[in-house]
């Protein structure tokens, strides 16, 4: 009713909502970029400052300077891409299989990889810590790598937008004489492509922001990725605000341009993984 | 090659990895949670004692795991419920014919969920400085006095809290916004017929037709919010006056920080107890709630 | 999760994928990147560890061993204060310790019970460069454990006052305070105003143990030998004692008069800046801010500010016997190498030159005779507080019992519980703590220093 009355007004009230909400989440990423760019001491200052008085790319320079920013932008790319190549891998194959290979006991196996979802990650990391250690591989980039090359969420995607793929044409093939490997690598990775490009954004994303696993396994700054070197700095230099503002942007920046890249296949991907319930 | 062969040669890699890295240390931990096993029998195995459940027992007694539960739950309970408003919020914003720019809002709403935690949580900490913050500047034009965000055990987690909400709905709104759109005009298009003021609409078309989505997103929320550690870990250290240390930061600090692995892998094993049991009874609840809704 | 009763996929919308191929490439070039991050390097690598701010001025020193030692590559590795205690012993329980690292000398016994530090009697008496005797005995002896020793003492490290004298004559006073009563006093004096114009007689930022310690440790705990913030052996907390209660009072009451805000340090935001502004008149820290202060303030300032050892309750007091200290981890494949980079920090000539980087006190005696000590006026006052250092129990628990005394402290400083209360809280919670070593004391076991 309203509506029609006044949809100017019905209008205003929306796009204006839409607007403020935009500009909370947003910003405290601009402000992060502006605090990056002032001289040491100027975002404390009374009354607080918006913009740099004089932007300067100095807190960068000191950054990867003195601070050894560049060997953890590198670990940290060097961390997320091994993980996304090895469970794309990982994961591709095994949903591929959970979706159009008939064996015994594939349903039951899948609901209990499902049921797995429930534990919690955090309940295997000690042993997994005292497991590592015997492999000789804490504080090594295998150790963070390792418990993320395969991933349940990774299978479970997979499986779901594999189902589509027609078994007449998996049939065809084998008809033909194809041996599964030629079918898996010729006829279902294309048609899985959309679905590998959402995965691949996933895990890397998830992979750079993960925290708390490489915190515990990385005891070494040479392979610090960098939240854990931005958490690390930011104890001892927590008063130097504009340095570790500098610090946030170059953690943050690269997957934002990722994200903003490759947002069909990441939201695409959301809403698929979604259609759990 | 046959199939079956086959397809456990596809499994094999998966399989292995979530057997070695996941479901035996899982196990390991329930062992590791009947003994008391810490530095000293890191040092040498002979300072190792089975000491069945008195780590649970220990646990139970202990005030701070109590607080420590306190603290996550209501991280929960009012996370969640905050978080899906604004998702739901602006979900439905973003799916009013109304709006203009619809794409460059999505993707200025969803930004703060791919960013890193621990680089964000950096920015709010600065932004909630007591005395330097910008919040603070921007109450104080309102005339309120400045608040200690971070310093103040009542606030703290009110803080992280907000934090956390600002940096997840956008996650959710994706999710529910899919769920919007699924649903078929036609009932719309009916309802105005009807006469039917947009709040009436909302109550009677879209809640119900968005009732699975929801229950399922509130759910996974849930399971989520209980896993609280980064955000205070470099918000507020777990202080002031361990005020925002959550279930999970007690295991970190018992387990990676004291050493003492059979007492955290006890804490690990409740935590996982407590959200099983929430999850469940959510979905129960869920589910009487759509039966009730199929009764005539 | 809930359940996938094989529902059929959701149909997204996909756009043609050409351009996932440069992403492929992308990816595949920032993995072959980062590979070749690390050049080769045919020097033998010597891991070294610091924590907290001596990393920034050690590195300054490194590159002059680097050129006497050519076939050695010293890697340097700064941990944040707050996190290095417990990444020291990830990295013991990892199996990924340093070949040598800085560490404070009431860490050691940990350690050591641990199995993790090699033992340097035998280097120290083969060594032209260390000689024991020009160490400060009472630092020379948080060394040793069970006659053994394990880390040579690189600075000393004893909390006092940092001051700002303009600020007190101000005040009326013409000298720091000698005891308790009259440091409160000026307390009282030096705080004023309201707001964001609030003046504190003194910063204590409540999530640092080391100034309630230090006035704790100024207390006398009774006639029993040994007995001290723990007793019988250091099997029991003994925080419920009149001498804890009495020091835990007298800091409570300094944050309940409004004479220091109630913040831990990472809301103190910049400390000082504020010292400079005339924000705190005290400062109760350690040695390393002699450096910071004289970086920080702006040189006209230089004069207004100095150091004075710590008032006890009736009359000069003591403070803890801090410190770092270099140790070798046995599990080093370069201990012969690390023991030269031990040698060469240890030389009074470098430990000079690492004072004036950072203000950090060398341990021996001949360092602090030369030029840069001598006639520094705000050293001497660390000097005079040296004569009167009291070590803390050397148990592999002590760093858990310290964080939890802090804790209740704060709890007692918010004003949730009463000074009774969170004593007696204290030993229940130390107690426990201790059961451990309590029951390996009792079965005779060999691991307990």
């Amino acid at each position: 009713m309203n509506r029609t009355a006044r949809p100017w007004l019905a209008k205003a009230i929306i796009n204006g909502l839409l607007l403020g909400s935009a500009a909370l989440a947003v910003l405290p990423l601009l402000w992060m970029l502006s605090a990056s760019l002032m001289a040491p001491g100027e975002a404390s200052s009374l009354p607080p400052r918006l913009l740099p008085a004089h932007a300067s790319l100095d807190n960068y320079r000191a950054l990867f300077g003195q601070a050894g920013m560049g060997r953890y932008l590198l670990n940290s790319l060097l961390v997320a891409g091994a993980i996304t190549l090895l469970s794309l891998a990982c994961n591709v194959a095994a949903g591929y299989a959970f979706a159009k290979l008939r064996f015994g006991g594939r349903e039951r196996l899948f609901r209990g990889l499902l049921g797995a979802l429930l534990i919690p990650a955090q309940v295997a990391m000690l042993p997994l810590f005292l497991l590592l250690k015997y492999l000789g591989l804490v504080n090594s980039y295998a150790g963070v790598i390792a418990p993320g090359m395969a991933t349940v969420f990774g299978i479970f995607l997979v499986r779901q937008y594999a189902r589509s793929v027609p078994d007449e044409l998996l049939e065809a093939a084998r008809i033909d004489g194809a041996g599964e490997l030629r079918i898996f690598m010729q006829i279902v990775l294309p048609l899985l492509r959309p679905i590998v490009a959402t995965l691949a954004i996933f895990s890397f994303l998830t992979a750079w922001n993960d925290f708390m696993w490489p915190l515990i396994v990385l005891t070494g700054q040479e392979h610090y990725t960098l939240p854990i070197a931005l958490a690390s700095l930011s104890r001892e230099h927590w008063q130097d605000t504009e340095l570790m503002m500098a610090g946030s942007v170059v953690t943050v920046l690269p997957v934002l341009l990722l994200f903003l890249a490759m947002q069909r296949y990441y939201l695409a991907g959301l809403m698929l993984g979604s259609v759990k319930g | 090659m046959n199939p079956p062969r086959a397809a456990w040669l596809f499994l094999m890699p998966a399989l292995l990895v979530l057997g070695l890295f996941f479901v035996l240390p899982v196990l390991a931990a329930l062992l590791l949670s009947f003994t008391d096993y810490d530095l000293y029998a890191l040092a040498d195995p002979r300072n190792l004692r089975f000491v069945a459940l008195d780590n649970y027992w220990g646990l139970l007694q202990r005030p701070l795991f109590w607080s420590a539960l306190g603290h996550t739950c209501y991280f929960v309970a009012v996370g969640v419920p905050l978080s899906m408003a604004a998702s739901l919020g602006t979900a439905l914003l973003l799916n009013s014919p109304l709006a203009r720019g619809q794409a460059f809002f999505r993707t200025a709403l969803f930004a703060p969920v791919v960013t890193t935690v621990v680089a964000v949580a950096l920015i709010w900490r600065y932004l909630f400085n007591t005395k330097y913050g910008l919040v603070n500047e921007a109450l104080a034009g309102f005339g309120i006095h400045p608040v200690d965000w971070l310093g103040d055990p009542h606030w703290a987690m009110p803080t992280i809290i907000l934090f956390a909400v600002w940096k997840n709905f956008g996650y959710n709104m994706i999710i529910l916004l899919a769920g919007l759109q699924a649903i078929p005009p036609e009932l719309y298009e009916a309802a105005r017929i009807d006469g039917a003021s947009a709040l009436r609409q909302f109550r009677h078309i879209t809640l119900p037709m968005l009732r699975p989505t929801l229950l399922m997103v509130s759910i996974l929320s849930v399971s989520g919010y209980f896993q609280l550690f980064a955000e205070p870990y470099v918000m507020t250290e777990g202080g002031p006056l361990q005020s925002t240390e959550s279930v999970l930061y007690l295991m970190y600090d018992e387990g990676f920080k004291w050493w003492n692995l059979g007492s955290a892998s006890a804490v690990a094993f409740l935590l996982f107890v407590v959200m099983f049991a929430v999850t469940a009874l959510m979905l129960r609840l869920g589910r009487r709630g759509d039966a009730a809704e199929v009764q005539p | 999760m809930s359940a996938v009763r094989g529902r059929a996929p959701r149909r997204v919308e996909f756009r043609p994928v050409r351009r996932l191929r440069h992403a492929w490439l992308a990816l595949a070039s920032c993995i072959l990147l980062a590979a070749c991050g690390q050049a080769a390097d045919t020097r033998q690598p010597l891991d070294f560890w610091t924590i907290g701010r001596e990393g920034e001025a050690v590195a300054k020193l490194i590159p002059e061993f680097e050129k006497l030692h050519p076939d050695i590559q010293v890697r340097l590795q700064q941990l944040p204060l707050t996190a290095a205690h417990q990444k020291l012993l990830t990295a013991y329980a990892g199996d990924s310790t340093p070949d040598l690292s800085q560490l404070g000398n009431t860490w050691i016994p940990e350690l050591v019970a641990l199995h993790a530090l090699a033992p340097l009697d035998q280097r120290v008496r083969q060594s032209r460069t260390i000689d024991p005797s020009d160490y400060f005995a009472n630092i020379w002896a948080t060394n040793q454990v069970g006659g053994q020793l394990y880390g040579i003492p690189w600075y000393v490290d004893t909390r006092l006052l940092f001051y700002r004298k303009d600020l007190l004559q101000a005040a009326g006073f013409d000298a720091p305070p000698r005891d308790w009563q009259e440091w409160s006093r000026m307390l009282a004096a030096l705080s004023t105003g309201e707001g964001r114009e609030r003046r504190y007689g003194i910063l204590l930022p409540t999530n640092e143990f080391e100034q309630l310690l230090a006035l704790a440790l100024q207390q006398d705990y009774g006639p029993k030998p040994g007995d001290g913030l723990l007793r019988d052996g250091n099997r029991y907390g003994n925080f419920e004692s009149a001498g804890f209660k009495r020091a835990l009072s007298f800091y409570v009451e300094i944050f309940r008069r409004h004479q220091a805000p109630a913040i831990t340090n990472g809301e103190a935001s910049n400390p000082w800046n504020e010292f400079g502004r005339g924000v705190y008149a005290f400062y109760l820290s350690g040695p390393w801010n002699i450096g910071e202060f004289r970086t920080r303030l702006p040189a006209a300032q230089q004069d207004a500010w100095a150091t004075a050892p710590l008032p006890g309750p009736d009359g000069p007091g003591a403070s803890s016997a801090g410190g770092s200290s270099l140790v070798i981890f046995r599990r080093s494949r370069h201990q012969q190498a690390a023991w030269q980079l031990i040698e060469y920090l240890s030389q009074p000539a470098v430990q000079q030159r690492f004072y004036q980087l950072l203000g950090d006190m060398p341990p021996r005696r001949s360092s602090w005779a030369g030029e840069a000590l001598r006639n520094d006026a705000k050293a001497q006052a660390f000097r005079d507080q040296l004569e009167r250092v009291r070590p803390t129990p050397p148990i592999p628990e002590w760093e858990r019992i310290v964080n939890e005394m802090q804790l209740q402290a704060a709890r007692v400083i918010a004003g949730e519980v009463s000074v009774d209360q969170a004593t007696a809280e204290l030993d229940r919670r130390v107690d426990a703590m201790l059961a451990k070593r309590r029951w390996m004391l009792d079965r005779g076991g060999s691991a307990v220093p």
